[in-house]
């Protein structure tokens, strides 16, 4: 039995030999398969907040006003690194591995401005997580979201130690880099139905 | 197809001979990448905690024998309860049967060397132990005690540390059956092989597809409704504080949003599990392949919009009534396009009353009586009456353990000498089939003449009234806990000495079957070429080869 294959081995020659064009969509439809999930996940959160707010005469409650230029500024802030992570990508794909870096570190940086505008609004408010029933939703909401931009900066820096290594992104072989950039967008799709919900409709109160 | 490129399919150690895929005993207890063997421990796992849940259920029923609570405290019975329910659920048959027989038939199945992301495959499975352990030691904590729903505010007023190990617990478990579900969808669409198109996909495989899109719908709703009651209980939020301007009438429709379709998660790789075992033991083709292809993802669909039936007592609307009323009446139409697509198979069939057969056979037949009971109670008026009496627990024991469990039972059977290379005693296994055939009667039937008499269900103390009937159910509780020896012993006996099974020994014909038993590394020398039907293989026995043969 000494010629036998040991499986975990077996699994990783398949991750290396796989860059190829075929396993690329395969893990993919992987990652977007769990990123519909993800949605169901917050879909419920969602459903939760729209209840409470048909159940309260006045939404948000008086003691809980929210801040809306701070909000409004990260939400800027926050679109517009969908666009620049999306020049990483364009970069690589022409096989400009600086050029991958320059913009992916940008995008760092901006979600890293976001976390840090939305600790700095956490600690403006002036009310806490237990306040009343929309504290709780408001926290509970914006921090799941921050949770998640807080592991799509990891993914981004993860590309970023990767593609120090010479060859490791090329034009053709990229799926990495795709994987991050799809994640990114989707944690900002995430924050615009956000946004309106918790910011935009305490507007039409 | 990437695993096309694998250099390995000519170097693989010949399927006969030692043992091919040199597994030892402490394989089990690794993280191991092979999706067989990660099958195998999904079942192994799950099967103790059955052994766990079943143990809790006796002693209950042993509470249950007289009316008063003089065998056990009711905060004990409280908790015995709660985790008698959540254990059989999250450890037993979800783990059994999406991913034990998932994980072990799906990449066989469908011709392909292992699932798509084998490591995450090992991770899903490596989560369950904690899982199973924080339920379990919730016991040293009081244990939670607000039964398997944990509906707030009792949830709450009970809360103590064991509430909380609950929560984390099925949160993880849930996370686990979200990757999980992941593998599986990937796998089936990307990596069957190239020659299999969608209708030559085994039953099982869609119905672990259905299961699948089922799971990665409706788990992460759970797992938010559980988050927010562990905020709840440890954060001092109050999502689900009526006092403090919660509800906890949302609890309900996120627990139910997962809840519901977990039953359908729970009988849909069963229902595939019987697509595959009734032919194969009756000789004759599935009758109608396409309608229980359509029924499964008929099932997934409608098992999406029905939770609320769970809710009638919950001051739901009437409107809301009757819409939930209807559409879980309609569940019952897919669900007969199935029994009747296997009746028509048994249908002038050439039956072999082998164990696995017979425990089919027994499914059809609890099944039914089960699914008739859910008919009364998905009626909206019938089930203001029956809710939360013994109707209830008769009629979703008759689904789950008359459904389920004995599907389970038919696929180890069925499996078992694919899995391990060695047959089952059959005569044990008949012994097994005829015990757990009595025990489950004795033990559930008499539960609905409980329920429409009005015996509550969940509680440790009732009117004596009642006790004749549940010392009939006692007893059949005991029946049921001793049919498990005789399996036990035929599972570890045969495993070590059993007789050697062939590569086909119930002459099958779909694609697992024409490798070798157990399957060697990477399940192929050569990948399967498939040129016909789903169920058109397997004919030469594990001579592995460009399979043409058609009939039998």
């Amino acid at each position: 039995m000494t010629t036998a294959p040991n499986p975990s081995e077996l699994a990783i020659q398949e991750e290396t030999q796989a860059d190829d064009h075929e396993h690329h969509d395969f893990r993919m439809f992987g990652l977007l398969t769990f990123l519909g999930s993800e949605s169901l996940m917050f879909g419920a959160l969602f459903a939760v907040f729209l209840i409470f707010r048909g159940e309260f005469p006045q939404w948000p409650p008086e003691e809980t006003e929210v801040e809306l230029i701070l909000p409004a500024i990260n939400t800027v802030i926050l679109v517009s690194s969908s666009f620049v992570i999306h020049y990483g990508d364009a970069a690589i794909k022409k096989g400009n591995v600086a050029g991958l870096q320059k913009w992916y570190w940008v995008t760092a940086l901006m979600g890293a401005i976001f976390l840090g505008g939305q600790v700095y609004e956490y600690a403006t408010l002036g009310y806490g997580l237990t306040t009343n029933v929309f504290a709780n939703c408001f926290y509970v909401m914006t921090g799941f979201h921050g949770l998640h931009v807080f592991i799509g900066i990891l993914l981004i820096l993860g590309v970023l130690w990767r593609s120090r290594l010479p060859g490791h992104y090329t034009a053709e072989k990229h799926i990495g880099v795709e994987m991050a950039e799809i994640y990114w967008h989707f944690v900002d799709i995430i924050w615009i139905v956000l946004f309106v919900l918790i910011y935009i409709l305490a507007l039409l109160n | 197809m990437a695993q096309a490129q694998l250099p390995v399919s000519s170097e693989l150690p010949q399927a006969s001979g030692h043992h091919p895929t040199a597994w030892k005993w402490y394989d089990y207890f690794t993280f191991n990448v092979d999706h067989k063997l990660i099958g195998i421990q999904y079942l192994v796992f799950s099967f103790v905690f059955y052994l766990v849940g079943g143990l809790m259920a006796v002693v209950m029923r042993t509470e249950l024998y007289t009316p008063d609570a003089d065998v056990i405290d009711p905060n004990l019975y409280n908790a015995l309860l709660t985790n008698h329910g959540t254990i059989m659920i999250f450890g037993w048959i979800v783990p059994a049967a999406i991913g034990g027989f998932g994980n072990f038939l799906v990449p066989l199945m469908i011709g392909a060397r292992d699932m798509a992301f084998p490591r995450l495959n090992a991770l899903a499975f490596w989560m369950l132990p904690p899982a199973g352990l924080l339920l379990v030691g919730s016991f040293f904590f009081g244990g939670a005690q607000a039964g398997w729903t944990s509906y707030p505010p009792l949830s709450l007023i009970t809360a103590n540390t064991a509430q909380s190990m609950w929560c984390l617990s099925i949160i993880l478990a849930g996370t686990s059956s979200i990757l999980g579900s992941v593998n599986f969808v990937v796998t089936m669409v990307k990596m069957r092989v190239p020659s299999m198109a969608w209708d030559q996909m085994p039953l099982f495989c869609w119905a672990m597809m259905a299961t699948s899109v089922l799971a990665l719908l409706s788990t992460p709703v759970l797992a938010i409704g559980l988050t927010l009651l562990f905020f709840d209980i440890n954060f001092g939020t109050s999502f689900f504080k009526p006092d403090a301007g919660g509800n906890v009438i949302i609890y309900q429709h996120l627990f139910w949003f997962y809840s519901h379709p977990a039953v359908y998660l729970m009988i849909l790789p069963i229902f595939g599990i019987m697509s595959e075992v009734i032919p194969v033991h009756a000789r004759k083709p599935i009758f109608g392949y396409k309608a229980i292809v359509g029924s499964s993802m008929v099932i997934c669909l409608i098992g999406l919009f029905v939770w609320v039936h769970h809710m009638f007592t919950s001051g739901t609307p009437p409107w809301m009534r009757m819409f939930f009323t209807v559409s879980t009446l309609i569940v019952a139409v897919p669900t007969g396009v199935k029994i009747f697509s296997w009746t028509a198979t048994l249908w002038g069939g050439k039956i072999r009353y082998t164990s696995a057969m017979l425990f089919a056979i027994g499914l059809l037949i609890m099944f039914v009586v089960g699914g008739l009971s859910g008919v009364t109670l998905g009626t909206a008026p019938v089930d203001i009456h029956m809710h939360d009496t013994y109707y209830v627990v008769a009629h979703f024991h008759y689904v789950l353990f008359g459904g389920s469990v004995f599907g389970l039972y038919a696929g180890i059977y069925h499996w078992f000498p694919k899995m391990t290379g060695k047959m089952l005693n059959e005569p044990l296994g008949k012994v097994h089939f005829l015990l757990t055939l009595i025990g489950a009667n004795i033990t559930f039937l008499p539960m609905h003449v409980l329920g429409t008499q009005g015996m509550p269900r969940r509680v440790a103390m009732y009117d004596p009234q009642f006790t004749h009937i549940n010392q009939i159910c006692t007893i059949g509780a005991f029946v049921l806990a001793f049919s498990v020896i005789p399996f036990l012993v035929n599972v570890v006996w045969s495993w070590g000495w059993g007789e050697k099974a062939s590569g086909n020994p119930w002459r099958a014909l779909t694609l697992e079957w024409t490798t070798a038993s157990p399957p060697i590394i990477e399940n192929w020398h050569r990948l399967p070429v498939l040129t016909q039907g789903p169920y058109d293989y397997g004919f030469n026995g594990h001579e592995e080869a460009e399979i043409t043969s058609s009939h039998f």
